[in-house]
């Protein structure tokens, strides 16, 4: 599902984030990403969503070869890969519903069906009472959820989360993990940033450690 | 992944997308509108600075348009009036306006009897007693000479006129629409006008527009960037600015249309008791429909390309660093 083939991802500023990365993970495998801060945890990520380009290398993501993927279809890879992030970056004047409604009302589907999709997805994530306030209104591990319900409301096969539980407590956290393995069981691939490694070891899933943008080590086999 | 095609499968179906894309347009459409009026305040101004902008042109076109209306009442004077030797009869007259009459580049030729230029001196009053005072009447028989409309310019008229002084039995010949020439010649001046005007504030709706939307497009740029990420085209992202530069083109037209409307409606007052004094009507005429529909297209049109320029300068859709 998600192929790095020797990748590279030099900044100008700062030399080499990402050094001759190749690994592969299967249709609804579950991994972590593991690394010190700087690591190149994030950049990894970005380059699977392509909010940036690989230096070298080859990435291909559910058979389409990003290098050579044109910047109009952009667009429509994003819609195969729902991301989460850190900060949730949810729109703070909009409703929840609208917030997670986003990702279908970019597509054009019509209100109906945008309804009751976003519904499905708010009340997978326990939050189907709350769609009409704002994300201010809500808290931390709430935010958090509605950012979930954003990036699985377009049933992307490819789910990348980037320290989704970073500001949150450890019962909140392996709530959210435990969500996501709900969604590995029903076929989606998930490839989770985190530096939280006591919830990484208690639960057994493939590990990927990054130091200084090496891939230290793999514990799935490919 | 097989099971994962069929689930995502469920998507519109082609014969649909027609309707889609349409009902996306309106929607789009719609809810730009609604997102403008609800800053009534930032989104009358930039309207009424169109409005206003565009008002200017159309008032010097709807000026000039009635007078020429007004000129046009005019067209029916002669425009040269032959004064004949003193000594001509008025069969002698006859002959010569029967052969004016032949003449390529005269379309009309009316003779005034020496007793009818009389009367009508009389008319005039002021003058009964001079004239009594005379044993024969004074005034030459007097040929209207009226050309035809393709020899008006004035050169062709100075042309003839020399042409016509070279007959025998001509005393004089007076130009009688020498200053109709000249009213032509402001009118063609204003209408010069109204297109130089009409370009310079079009530019100036252009810049007003544009400008409009850029700040918008930075106001709206986290909202953009999420829009991104979550897969939206850049087609997607741009059609609500298009739309808001449309409405915005589309209000200030009307705005336009409402302001010129209004400054007749306040100078028909004056200008029917301006006319009553010289014993005439003069209905002011608006904006016509044709007018109205040129002023409507060209302001949407305007915001449409202001929008698209602020559009394609700041939102290229998503890139990759
Ligand atoms: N846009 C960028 N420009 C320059 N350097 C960057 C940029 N993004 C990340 N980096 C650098 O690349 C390295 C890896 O960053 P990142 O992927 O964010 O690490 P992590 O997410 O593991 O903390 C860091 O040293 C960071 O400073
Ligand atoms: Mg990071």
């Amino acid at each position: 599902m998600i192929r790095f083939e020797h990748v590279f991802k030099r900044y100008p500023e700062r030399g080499e984030a990402l050094t001759n990365i190749s690994f592969e993970m299967k249709v609804g495998e579950m991994a972590f990403l593991t690394g010190h801060s700087g690591a190149g945890k994030s950049t990894l990520l970005r380059l699977i969503g392509l909010l940036e380009r690989p230096t070298r290398g080859q990435i291909l993501v559910n058979g389409r070869n990003l290098a050579t993927l044109p910047r109009r279809q952009i667009p429509y890879h994003r819609r195969q890969v729902g991301m989460i992030f850190q900060d949730h970056r949810l729109l703070p004047d909009r409703s929840i519903f609208d917030n997670v409604a986003l990702p279908l009302v970019v597509t054009g589907l019509g209100q109906k069906e945008v309804g009751r999709r976003v519904r499905a997805a708010l009340d997978q994530v326990g939050l189907l009472k709350r769609e009409r306030a704002t994300p201010v209104a809500l808290s931390g591990g709430e935010q958090q959820r509605v950012g979930i319900a954003r990036a699985i409301v377009g049933r992307p096969p490819v789910l990348l989360a980037d320290e989704p539980t970073g500001n949150l407590d450890p019962d909140l956290s392996r709530e959210i993990f435990e969500l996501f393995e709900r969604f590995q069981y029903v076929g989606v691939t998930l490839l989770i940033a985190t530096h939280d490694l006591a919830l990484v070891n208690s639960m057994q899933h493939r590990t990927f450690t990054l130091d200084d943008g090496r891939l230290l080590n793999d514990t799935g086999r490919w | 992944m097989a099971k994962q095609r069929s689930r995502r499968r469920r998507g519109p179906r082609l014969l649909d997308l027609p309707g889609i894309w349409l009902g996306q347009h309106l929607q789009s459409a719609m809810a730009t509108l609604r997102r403008l009026l609800e800053t009534p305040l930032p989104t009358g101004m930039t309207v009424a600075v169109i409005g206003i902008s565009l008002a200017l042109p159309a008032a010097l076109y709807v000026l000039a348009d009635n007078l020429r209306t007004m000129a046009g009442g005019w067209d029916q004077t002669a425009a040269i009036s032959l004064f004949l030797q003193y000594e001509t009869n008025d069969g002698d007259a006859n002959r010569v306006a029967a052969d004016l009459r032949g003449w390529p580049e005269i379309a009309q030729v009316q003779m005034i009897t020496r007793e009818k230029a009389l009367d009508e001196f009389r008319a005039l009053g002021g003058f009964e007693e001079a004239l009594e005072q005379l044993k024969n009447n004074p005034l030459p028989v007097v040929l209207a000479i009226y050309p035809r409309t393709e020899h008006s310019p004035p050169a062709q008229l100075e042309t003839l006129q020399t042409k016509l002084l070279e007959l025998p039995e001509v005393d004089f010949a007076r130009m009688d629409t020498l200053w109709l020439q000249r009213f032509q010649a402001i009118l063609d001046l204003i209408q010069t006008g109204v297109l130089l005007l009409g370009g310079l504030l079009g530019m100036g709706v252009l810049l007003i527009v544009g400008n409009t939307i850029r700040l918008e497009i930075l106001n709206r740029r986290i909202e953009i960037e999420i829009m991104e990420l979550v897969g939206a085209t850049a087609a997607f992202i741009r059609r609500p600015f298009l739309y808001a530069g449309a409405w915005y083109g589309l209000l200030g037209g009307l705005t336009a249309w409402l302001l010129v409307t209004l400054a007749i409606l306040l100078l028909q007052g004056p200008v029917s008791r301006l006319a009553s004094l010289y014993r005439s009507e003069f209905p002011l005429s608006g904006l016509g429909l044709s007018a109205m529909g040129i002023i409507l297209m060209g302001s949407v049109l305007l915001g449409l390309v202001g929008s698209w320029i602020a559009v394609n300068r700041h939102l290229r859709g998503a890139e990759p660093g």
